[in-house]
């Protein structure tokens, strides 16, 4: 069996403008005034076609569009993708299509008109349910705005989650507990729930630097915020299934799943990333990240700046690192298989006493302890 | 060949940064020794880092030819040494060559530490000194209260010390007169045998070892054979030369002329600073009194960060060790640390230097351990050893007791922040042997520990006189004391790395500070660490280092796989920089950072 199935196989189709760029954010989003969507459609249509040359023959399991802020594109040019999507690759029956909102830049019509076109799932950045922390997160909506943009989405669509951003600036455990508990009254059957990441070069970044970004909560905090989040949820049937991400059993991110389960995906727009299983090896894809550079590489033919072979150590411990994120862990035996050693056994029995994983039979698990550090669980697996 | 009557030989006397360097630049301007062109600030301090830190390491030397007013030509050899206290020893030795120095101070400055120390090492030679008020173009220059001062603190006269800018060249002139009319000329015979102090040496890398002579009696010429006398070595001289500052060859070097010879020798190590330089056959009978090495009074560990690196470093060790006579080393095993090195340096400067030099012009990142000086310890069966090596104490049920390094330290400081220094001394075991004023600056001479002073003792006193203070110090000689070592525990395993000597009565303190400081330098791990500090088997001290609780990636898809896996391939990397010690990694820099005490 080729590798790559134990993970299935999907599409990501990055749209990157946002209305105004959040001070805590370093996805690849710019606001721009003049965008030419049907230019877009082209471009994307264009690398679909390079890739369906690539790995043809394949049944698509999921398409994730993500930005930015896809709830700026029009249905037409959603539209256009998923059909291009779907002349080249075979739709699963249960196929997953999610499509990224931001609720400050949404019109009521559109969700209708996504839903239309095929979408069955739409991914809301909330952030907050305080509005004085939404304005300081630089966000362009009130809670109740997200409200109401939630209630129109849930509408339309059976599968709609949406995203907080916790252990934010002056938050308080209680707080969080109190605000975590509203969010699971909202929700349907998923949640992503992030800690706050103070990224370089994003303006929070630049004013942590420089001193300037107070009250955050301290290490000790956020870890309790951290253990909070996981027993609310779990009482709540909104289990973790991965360290940030809540969901009702089988409401799980389906696409999101592929990159954890380590399966193959197809990378389009700038900066997209992809991991394809070609010619018995496993390859990295990076696109030019500014829009503009990329649409003119695309017009030439590719938008890729980057393809490059992963080497066996490099894709056995993407795949150690993405798989001990979930919660199901990992198989050893396929680890085994992709690095052509075994995982380091006495690593494992002291991580074991340490409480941070557990075995059965050849999976291994992170605890609840364990994923919390995961970062420091996974240096010493990955150490040589 | 010059005549004895027109030749002076001097050096230069001096607190740091009072005008040495620019000084002696601009002798060697005025008389046209280089070509203004060629003139490059502070022309006698050579090595990179010299220039960089601004000090001389080693004695250098120029010959300067000066037409005197009196319309006679004169041959004046200015010999440059280093004003690091670590290099005091040095200093005084290359005096011995000379009889006479320029007494230099900062007249808006006044007397400092090492203008003391200095001159009482040009007086000790029997020098006549000439003293220089610098800087007289500063709008701070005081020169009659200078003048004064260096009567009443020096007892030299000054009342008509030459007044000089160094900057403006006002007064240059002058300076040289004097040299020519105040100091005397040398004496000597020509036809004796040859009679030649070995002042010093050093490697050049194209003509081997470079020995910097002064001749006392007899001739050197190019083509003799010559015997060293400390060792009977034998070597045909196949050059010789003066500076200018550069080198310049000549035929012959008679009594009381300074020069270079040249002769295929090896390693510095082959020549002996002091030694004796004579003809191999029917040479002089009586050998100068010669000095004893410059002993190394602080040693470290000096270990590779990359255990791989450790061939690289012995490499590195050797090619210094030829060039520097005075810097020991002996291989040395570490249970945390792995192979390196047990070294010995002069002082803490020296230390530093050898250290950046390796770093820097040998590319292999260090870990330093401890600095220790070297304690007697005496044994109950009446022996002395020697412990070089905190790791190194023996049995305590075999020791009868201990002894350490004492030095006198001379600090001169501005009333305002003698109360600080003198708390500082006492802090660090000091004695107080003599308290004096000299206008608002106050003198405090102590009797203070070795060991107190080698860490940190000059940035601390640094700090508290926002740099205002000068000091200078000299060994004393040893004494009883209730020493012992601390060890450093953590999670339960011994450091070897981080023990240290120390007074009993300071142990709780310095265990207490030690613990506290680890606990900020050692990240933290998956579970909790102790940390401790004993002696012998008892604990004096303990902090506990949480365990991690948070370190995750909160957002991981598509397009941060690649990114996470460059972060933890840089952790990995930043992991080989540490130091395993059972399962804890320790980072190299909290070896040295440990052990600086903020009082
Ligand atoms: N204003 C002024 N500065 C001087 C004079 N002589 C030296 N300096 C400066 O004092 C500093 C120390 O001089 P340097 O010759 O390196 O001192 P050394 O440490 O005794 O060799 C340098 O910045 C010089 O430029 C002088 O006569 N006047
Ligand atoms: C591409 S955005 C989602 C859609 C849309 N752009 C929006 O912000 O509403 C992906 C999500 O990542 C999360 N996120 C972005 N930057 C973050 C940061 N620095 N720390 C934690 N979460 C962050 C936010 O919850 C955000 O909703
Ligand atoms: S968080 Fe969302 S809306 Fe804000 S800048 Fe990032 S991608 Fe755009
Ligand atoms: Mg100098």
């Amino acid at each position: 069996m080729d590798d790559w199935r134990n993970g299935g196989f999907g599409l990501y189709v990055h749209w990157p403008f946002c209305q105004a760029k959040c001070p805590y954010c370093d996805f690849n989003s710019h606001v721009t005034s003049k965008i030419d969507q049907k230019e877009w459609v082209k471009a994307y249509l264009s690398e679909l076609k390079r890739h369906s040359e690539l790995v043809p023959n394949r049944v698509l399991n999921a398409i994730f569009f993500g930005g930015g802020t896809p709830s700026l594109m029009l249905p037409e040019t959603v539209a256009a993708v998923i059909e291009e999507a779907r002349q080249i690759w075979p739709f699963a029956n249960d196929i997953e299509i999610t499509l990224e909102a931001n609720p400050g830049s949404v019109e009521a019509g559109r969700f209708a008109g996504y839903r239309d076109v095929g979408v069955n799932r739409i991914s809301m950045g909330i952030q907050a349910l305080n509005d004085e922390d939404l304005r300081r997160l630089g966000r362009i909506h009130t809670v109740a705005e997200a409200q109401a943009a939630f209630d129109v989405a849930r509408n339309c669509f059976d599968r709609v989650s949406f995203d907080l951003i916790y252990a934010r600036q002056g938050q308080t455990l209680a707080d969080w507990q109190d605000e975590l508990n509203r969010a699971l009254s909202m929700a349907i059957d998923h949640l992503s729930l992030y800690q706050l990441t103070i990224e370089e070069g994003t303006a929070f970044g630049d004013r942590y630097a420089r001193g300037k970004l107070r009250n955050l909560p301290t290490d000790d905090t956020a870890a309790d915020m951290y253990q909070a989040t996981q027993d609310i949820c779990e009482n709540h049937g909104m289990p973790a299934y991965e360290v940030s991400n809540h969901a009702r059993i089988g409401a799980e991110s389906r696409h999101n799943l592929i990159y954890w389960r380590y399966g193959d995906y197809v990378g389009i727009g700038p900066g997209a990333h992809g991991r394809l299983s070609l010619n018995g090896g496993r390859f990295a894809t990076e696109s030019i990240r500014a829009p503009g550079a990329w649409l003119k590489a695309v017009s030439k033919g590719s938008g890729d700046c980057v393809n490059s072979r992963l080497t066996a150590e490099e894709f056995s411990a993407e795949h150690l690192m993405m798989g001990m994120r979930l919660v199901e862990g990992i198989d050893m035996a396929r680890f085994q298989q992709l690095a052509g050693h075994p995982l380091p056994q006495d690593k494992i029995c002291d991580l074991i006493q340490l409480g941070m994983v557990s075995r059965s039979g050849s999976i291994l698990q992170a605890t609840d302890q364990g994923r919390a550090v995961l970062n420091a669980v996974l240096r010493e697996l990955l150490a040589d | 060949m010059t005549d004895l009557s027109k030749i002076r030989n001097f050096s230069i006397v001096a607190h740091i940064d009072h005008g040495k360097s620019t000084l002696a630049d601009r002798l060697i301007q005025e008389t046209g020794t280089v070509a203004g062109r060629d003139m490059k600030a502070q022309l006698l301090d050579s090595m990179d880092i010299e220039r960089e830190r601004g000090i001389t390491i080693k004695a250098n030397t120029v010959r300067i030819d000066y037409k005197a007013d009196d319309g006679e030509n004169y041959v004046l050899n200015l010999i440059d040494t280093p004003g690091h206290v670590d290099f005091a020893y040095e200093v005084s030795r290359s005096m011995r060559a000379v009889e006479g120095s320029l007494l230099v101070v900062d007249s808006s400055q006044g007397v400092e530490a090492q203008t003391l120390a200095n001159v009482y090492h040009a007086m000790e030679a029997d020098h006549e000194i000439v003293p220089v008020l610098n800087k007289i173009d500063l709008p701070a220059s005081d020169c009659d209260r200078v003048a004064e001062q260096i009567e009443d603190v020096i007892g030299i006269e000054a009342t008509g010390a030459i007044q000089v800018s160094a900057k403006t060249g006002q007064g240059i002139h002058q300076t040289l007169e004097a040299i020519v009319n105040e100091l005397p000329a040398p004496t000597g015979t020509r036809d004796a045998p040859l009679k030649a102090m070995l002042v010093d040496s050093w490697y050049d890398s194209y003509l081997g070892v470079i020995v910097l002579v002064r001749i006392i009696d007899g001739e050197l010429k190019k083509g003799m054979r010559v015997k060293f006398m400390s060792n009977d070595t034998l070597h045909s001289v196949d050059r010789i030369g003066v500076f200018r500052p550069e080198m310049e060859t000549i035929d012959v070097l008679g009594p009381g002329e300074m020069g270079f010879l040249t002769a295929s020798i090896k390693q510095v190590r082959d020549t002996r600073v002091g030694d004796t330089i004579t003809n191999d056959r029917n040479g002089t009978e009586t050998a100068l009194d010669g000095f004893k090495p410059a002993q190394p009074v602080v040693f470290c560990g000096l270990f590779p960060v990359d255990s791989a690196e450790f061939e690289d470093l012995r490499d590195a060790i050797d090619k210094l060790a030829l060039n520097d006579a005075s810097f020991t080393f002996e291989m040395e095993t570490s249970a945390a640390l792995g192979f390196g090195f047990r070294c010995g340096f002069l002082g803490l400067l020296h230390l530093e230097v050898v250290r950046d030099r390796i770093e820097r012009e040998y590319n292999i990142e260090l870990i330093t351990t401890a600095p220790s000086v070297v304690y007697h310890v005496f044994m109950r069966d009446g022996t002395m050893v020697e412990l070089h090596n905190p790791a190194d104490m023996p049995d305590l049920t075999h020791v009868d007791h201990l002894e350490e390094p004492r030095i006198k330290a001379t600090i001169l400081v501005p009333d305002e922040y003698l109360g600080d220094v003198l708390k500082l001394c006492q802090d660090r075991r000091g004695l107080q042997e003599d308290l004096t004023y000299a206008g608002s600056r106050a003198m405090a001479v102590y009797d203070l520990p070795l060991n107190e002073v080698v860490f940190d003792f000059y940035d601390r006193l640094k700090s508290v006189t926002k740099g205002y203070a000068s000091f200078d110090y000299q060994m004393t000689g040893y004494r009883e004391d209730n020493l012992v070592k601390m060890s450093i525990l953590v999670n339960d395993e011994p450091v070897d790395a981080l023990s240290m000597m120390v007074h009993r009565d300071r142990a709780d303190a310095r265990g207490r500070a030690m613990v506290e400081k680890l606990k900020d330098l050692i990240p933290r791990h998956m579970f909790k660490i102790p940390i401790q500090a004993a002696i012998g088997g008892k604990v004096i001290a303990r902090e506990t280092l949480s365990a991690l609780r948070k370190d995750v990636t909160a957002k991981c898809y598509g397009g941060d796989a690649s990114r996470k896996r460059k972060l933890l391939d840089k952790q990995k990397k930043g992991k080989k920089k540490m130091r395993q010690f059972g399962k804890v990694d320790i980072p190299q820099e909290a070896f040295i950072s440990a052990l600086k005490m903020d009082s």
